[in-house]
């Protein structure tokens, strides 16, 4: 590192002409040079050297304190004074100055630090769910948050509990109208479940009266794929099964659920239709506010009173207890609720069709 | 089910304004679901008359063609012509060029004038052609949408008919008739007719109902007639194939008249062909009444008529020409010399009525639902007749349905009704249900007063009684589907109308919200979208090749797998047993959309086949299994384990100043394996791993630490990569995201935190170059001993400085102690410790 140059041309030389201690106008005149040097020091090596100059060992004021010791006692007390107040001033400067170029210094560095923040670069992808998913952890959300619970159950079923425990007959048209993938061979009586209503029958044989259960899940009908149909698709169905239920609490339960999916302004219209496991039967429509187009009743799904053979499957006495159930497709929620035009979008796996949505529903 | 407007009025006070649209909007009300309009005049309109061909000259042409040149009548003689478009003619007179040669002088036509629009947008305009002005057409069946015949035009006399000229043509042909459409349910058998629909409408617009089946009076027989035997040994099967046969004889019938417009027209309209007067009788019945009905050609006949079951091998040839061979379950009906027709789904062709017909013999007869499916299904021969017998057909109506096919081929085809009459059988017995009183409100929430309980079971047909308790019903014969009192509350509630049941809401009891699996998985799905992974959902069929490939470490060894029995396509014909196939497949998708970085993953189950699979044997309806049974049903079931995978190409991010996007990599598969490992709180133990579908150097073995297996990670093969279009470097992981529920803890206990200072050391260890890192780390893990709180690999090196065939590993080593600051020494001891395992175990030299 280079020697400092002392300030205003003067050089540490000049500048060791060291006043006489008692000599008050020439202590004066060197705090006054080393108050002008630390003035106009513009920035903290200015400083730094000026420090040297007017404060280090071979200062004027430094050589001038050194020589206290030699003068008599009179003298001695006269020069600590004024040499105390001098150094004291240059000091209190010096101090001063620092502060005041560091922050300079400081605010400088953050205005040189300045970037173009719209040119930022993304650093980390962000991932979505697939909006199946979430649609379908929303709708348990709002069961959940009724007192009910989630069941699920395999994918590849009995023929028994995807059709006879839910009464279907062996030979019933209705078991035909499934469209149902069977399992080779035809023999091991196995099928790709048409529907979650096995999960319900599940749960019935499962779980202590009263039951509350919600079954989302994978279900399979031998569709070709098209805009509006789907091989593998998604369901929720729900079952209760309780002392004392009507068709009336399956119309409020399916009311107070289409409102925390559409709003306060949904309904829910029943119209006769026929189900094996339910008699009485209806076909659910909602009225949906959001619709595009305008408010509409988009047909939503099936629902009714649990048939008494299904409740005599599960072992429930039909005497003693009542229960309905309903079933709605997740991929036709999310088409007229989100607004999906074609069902490719839901099945191909494009991350556009995920990202969009996000991480929620 | 379509229904004409005009068949549905004459039972039913349809209003005279009211459209298909109108009628389906009142029958959706009682639960039938509108499907669709048919209305002729959508697509056919005037001017289109009556004509009488009043001269026509044949005009040879260069073509090689004859053509007619005619003058038409289409106003009455000595009237004036009314109509103004261009090109009609005020003198009543058309000259139009036809191409046809089936019709003379004096024939009447229907003449489409100038301003007319025939289907398929057709418009008809005055035109020169052939050197004529045309001012219009004279019309084929197929150009009025009314038929298929196009090698003539429609001469009126041929369907029996003589017009006025100039009388409306749409209206002769009843084109001005319109059908609804609706869906009809597998409960409601009896709205596959009009008689049926008609009651329905009544019920949904509290109007009257006109029974077409009271008013047909069947007159008294003066004997047996045409001899009928029902064989069917009832005791081998679950019910009788056949419980009612009526047979009635017409003779000097003429088959060869034709079939009347209006018959025509609602056949038509009701979607089904019009084929031979006598055939069109027979599905005329059976759309009013629901009763199929098969006409036998009686001279062909060889003695008395048998219904039976088939003996195994015998042979029929159907009325579509084909030999069937039938099966013992089958209900036949034969005569003399065999099966003549399998029973309510198809007759034989060797007694099939024909234009040249002239004694019929008409069956009217009640099956068993089930034995009519399954011969249909056998034959694979779905036909109106099997439809309206697997449903379920009033077994009353046969009689009224012979009769009144007796007084059509007597009214139309000319014939003579036999006063003789066949009724073998013995009719089911009406269900007879009792209905508690109340049962009906407290099923459905609304207080039925009995009033409406009675009046609308009445009002169904039923017979009801007050019995003590309730209510005895006796289900009308047509409504087979009614046998629990379950089923008449729906009607009650259907009728009264399901929009007056009230909104209430049950309160469950208190639950135990998400289980901790299903709180597991969402944790799990939602932490890799949080670490940059987008999900998707691809089908879970495979191929058995994907299978083979994916499904099992080793190439070469076939894959158990779950196979479809009606596949949609034959090449994916099997369950998956791997989730990567159907993730790749998605991938390359991306890839060819333009998407050059991926991080795609997907959960969903696969389903590996145990030692059996299903069960021979299903449980009965309406009955709880035994547990054994249950067990047995389950343990048939396929394991079907949830798996999670995870599909990556390109880079973590996209290219941009400032940032330098990272390559995914093998060890970036690995990452999303920890990853899930790190959210379930569930430790994964990497190890060098070997998968066929992997790249042989680059793929690692997860297992937990209990030393069971959970999946792979790493590079895949360039030669599979390079069969699947996909970029090299492509990296997957799948793991079994079950096994790593069970293994995470139930419970998550604390540890206490050390407070005391850190003392770190740091080891070179060389070791021989196939040793693996993960193994050295796990030894000095275990050689440090409990002072040991983590250990780190932070570099790998070979080269200058170290001996060929060697590497050096450096490792960060954490102590700390739980009561105390650690002193050098004691540091240092345990770091002696753990290099002198590593040293033991795999000749590690520190360097």
């Amino acid at each position: 590192m280079s020697e400092p140059t002392p300030p205003n041309g003067g050089t540490i030389e000049a500048a060791s002409a060291a006043p006489h201690p008692t000599d008050e106008a020439a202590v004066q005149s060197a705090v006054d040079a080393a108050l002008a040097a630390i003035a106009d020091a513009a920035d903290l090596d200015e400083l730094k050297a000026a420090r040297l100059a007017h404060t280090g060992e071979k200062s004027p004021l430094s050589l001038a304190n050194r020589q206290i010791g030699s003068l008599d006692k009179a003298e001695k007390a006269t020069a600590g004074k004024l040499m105390g107040a001098a150094r004291s001033r240059v000091n209190k400067a010096l101090a001063d100055r620092t502060t005041v170029l560091e922050e300079e210094h400081a605010a400088r560095i953050l205005v040189e630090e300045a970037v173009d923040v719209t040119a930022a670069p993304h650093r980390r992808r962000a991932g979505a769910r697939h909006p199946l998913s979430t649609l379908s952890e929303r709708v348990g959300d709002i069961f959940v948050g009724m007192g009910w619970e989630i069941a699920e159950g395999p994918e590849v079923e009995s023929e028994w509990f995807n059709f006879d425990a839910l009464n279907f007959a062996p030979d019933h048209p209705a078991r035909e109208m499934q469209d149902t993938f069977f399992i080779d061979p035809p023999e091991s009586h196995l099928v790709l479940r048409t529907h979650t209503s096995p999960v319900q029958m599940r749960s019935l044989l499962e779980r202590d009266l009263p039951v509350y259960v919600l079954c989302p899940g994978k279900t399979f009908r031998t569709d070709e794929l098209d805009a509006t149909h789907t091989p593998v698709f998604h369901q929720f169905e729900g079952l209760a099964v309780d002392k004392g239920l009507t068709m009336a609490d399956l119309r409020g339960t399916l009311e107070h659920f289409a409102r925390q999916m559409f709003g306060a302004e949904a309904a829910i219209r029943l119209r006769p239709n026929f189900f094996p496991f339910t008699e009485p039967s209806a076909e659910m429509d909602i009225f949906h506010p959001g619709a595009k187009g305008g408010p509409a009743w988009i047909e939503w799904g099936g629902c009714g009173m649990v048939h008494p053979n299904v409740l005599r499957a599960a072992g429930v006495d039909p005497e003693v207890y009542s229960g309905f159930a309903f079933g709605m497709g997740i991929e036709r929620t999310l088409m007229f609720r989100n607004d999906v035009p074609d069902m490719h979008d839901m099945i191909e796996g494009d991350i556009r069709f995920s990202e969009h949505f996000g991480m929620e529903i | 089910m379509r229904i004409p407007l005009s068949w549905l009025r004459e039972y039913a006070q349809v209003p005279a304004d009211a459209t298909a649209e109108d009628v389906m909007a009142d029958l959706v009300k009682v639960g039938l679901e509108e499907e669709d309009v048919h209305r002729p005049t959508d697509s056919i309109s005037g001017p289109i008359v009556v004509g009488q061909v009043l001269s026509l000259v044949k005009e040879p042409q260069s073509n090689g063609k004859t053509i007619n040149w005619c003058q038409v009548r289409v106003v009455p003689e000595g009237q004036p012509q009314t109509l103004t478009h261009e090109g009609i003619d005020p003198s009543g007179v058309q000259g139009i060029v036809c191409g046809a040669h089936n019709f003379t002088e004096g024939d009447k036509v229907v003449v489409t004038l100038p301003g007319a629009v025939l289907p398929g947008d057709f418009a008809i305009s005055a035109r020169t052609t052939y050197g004529h002005l045309s001012a219009g057409m004279i019309a084929s069946v197929r150009e009025l949408g009314i038929g298929e015949d196009h090698d003539g035009i429609l001469v009126l006399s041929t369907l029996g008919l003589d017009p006025e000229v100039g009388s409306d043509a749409l209206e002769l042909l009843g084109l001005y008739d319109q059908a609804a459409e609706i869906n009809v349910t597998p409960d409601r058998s009896h709205c596959f007719s009009i008689r049926g629909v008609a009651r329905e409408y009544a019920h949904a617009t509290g109007t009257s109902f006109t029974d077409p089946a009271a008013g047909i009076a069947v007159p008294a027989a003066s004997g047996p007639g045409y001899p009928v035997r029902i064989a069917d040994d009832a005791g081998a099967y679950a019910a009788p194939g056949c419980d009612r046969f009526v047979a009635r004889t017409v003779t000097g019938v003429d088959a060869s008249r034709p079939t009347p417009p209006w018959m025509a027209s609602r056949l038509r309209l009701a979607g089904m062909r019009s084929i031979s007067l006598v055939v069109d009788i027979s599905n005329y019945v059976m759309l009013e009444l629901g009763q199929p009905l098969h006409f036998y050609d009686a001279d062909a006949l060889r003695g008395g008529i048998v219904v039976r079951r088939a003996v195994a091998g015998e042979q029929l040839q159907t009325l579509d020409d084909k030999v069937r061979t039938l099966h013992e379950q089958d209900v036949i009906i034969a005569d003399d010399r065999g099966p003549i027709g399998v029973a309510g789904v198809m007759g034989g062709a060797e007694t099939e009525v024909s234009s040249t017909t002239t004694r019929v013999l008409i069956e009217a007869a009640h099956f068993s639902p089930i034995a009519i499916a399954r011969s249909r299904r056998r034959h694979k021969l779905p036909s109106e007749a099997s439809k309206r017998f697997e449903r379920g057909v009033d077994w009353e109506v046969a009689d009224e349905a012979a009769q009144r096919a007796v007084e059509l081929l007597v009214e139309l085809a000319g014939g003579t009704a036999e006063d003789t009459a066949t009724d073998e059988g013995t009719r089911p017995a009406p269900a007879v249900i009792d209905l508690p009183e109340g049962f009906a409100s407290r099923l459905i929430g609304v207080d039925y007063t009995p009033e409406q309980v009675q009046g609308t079971l009445a009002d169904l047909g039923a017979i009801v009684e007050e019995v003590p308790g309730g209510l005895r019903v006796t289900a009308p014969s047509w409504r087979p589907d009614l046998r629990i009192r379950e089923d008449l509350v729906e009607e009650v509630a259907r009728l009264v109308g399901y929009d007056k049941i009230p909104s209430t809401l049950p309160v469950a009891p208190p639950g135990r919200g998400l289980t901790r699996v299903q709180q597991q998985r969402r944790r799990v799905l939602q932490g890799l979208a949080d670490a940059g992974l987008v999900e998707v959902l691809s089908y879970p069929f495979a191929s058995a090749a994907q299978n083979d490939a994916f499904g099992t470490p080793t190439a070469g060894e076939a894959v158990a797998a779950v196979k479809l029995a009606n596949p949609l396509s034959a090449e994916f014909g099997f369950l998956r047993t791997s989730i990567l196939p159907g993730l790749l497949e998605t991938a390359r998708r991306n890839l060819s959309r333009g998407f050059r970085d991926l991080a795609v993953y997907e959960a969903g189950l696969v389903y590996l086949p145990g030692d059996t699979l299903g069960s021979a044997e299903i449980p009965p309806l309406g009955a709880r299994p035994a547990d054994e049974v249950l067990d047995g049903l389950d343990a048939g079931l396929p394991v079907q384990p949830q798996h999670i995978g995870a599909v990556l190409f390109g880079h973590d991010s996209a290219p941009a100043a400032g940032s330098t996007p990272r390559a995914y990599d093998w060890a970036s598969a690995l990452d999303v394996a920890r990853l899930i490992g790190d959210i379930l709180g569930v430790e994964l133990v990497v190890g060098q791993g070997s998968h066929q579908a992997f790249h042989p150097g680059r793929t690692a073995a997860l297992a937990l630490r209990s030393g069971e297996h959970v999946g792979y990670a790493g590079e895949l093969h360039p030669k599979l990569l390079a069969e699947l279009d996909l970029p090299a470097r492509t990296v997957a992981m799948e793991i079994d995201a079950d096994a790593l529920f069970e293994a995470a803890a139930d419970l998550v206990v604390a540890r206490p935190l050390s407070t005391y200072p850190l003392s770190t050391q740091d080891v070179a260890l060389v070791v021989d170059r196939d040793v693996v890192a993960g193994d050295v780390l796990e030894t000095l893990r275990l050689g440090a001993g409990e002072l040991l709180e983590d250990v780190a690999l932070f570099d790998v090196y070979q080269g200058p400085g170290i001996e060929d065939g060697k590497k050096s590993l450096a490792f960060g080593l954490r102590f700390r102690a739980a009561d105390r600051t650690l002193t050098a020494d004691e540091a240092s001891a345990s770091r002696t410790a753990a290099v002198a395992a590593a040293a033991e175990k795999f000749g590690a030299v520190q360097r």
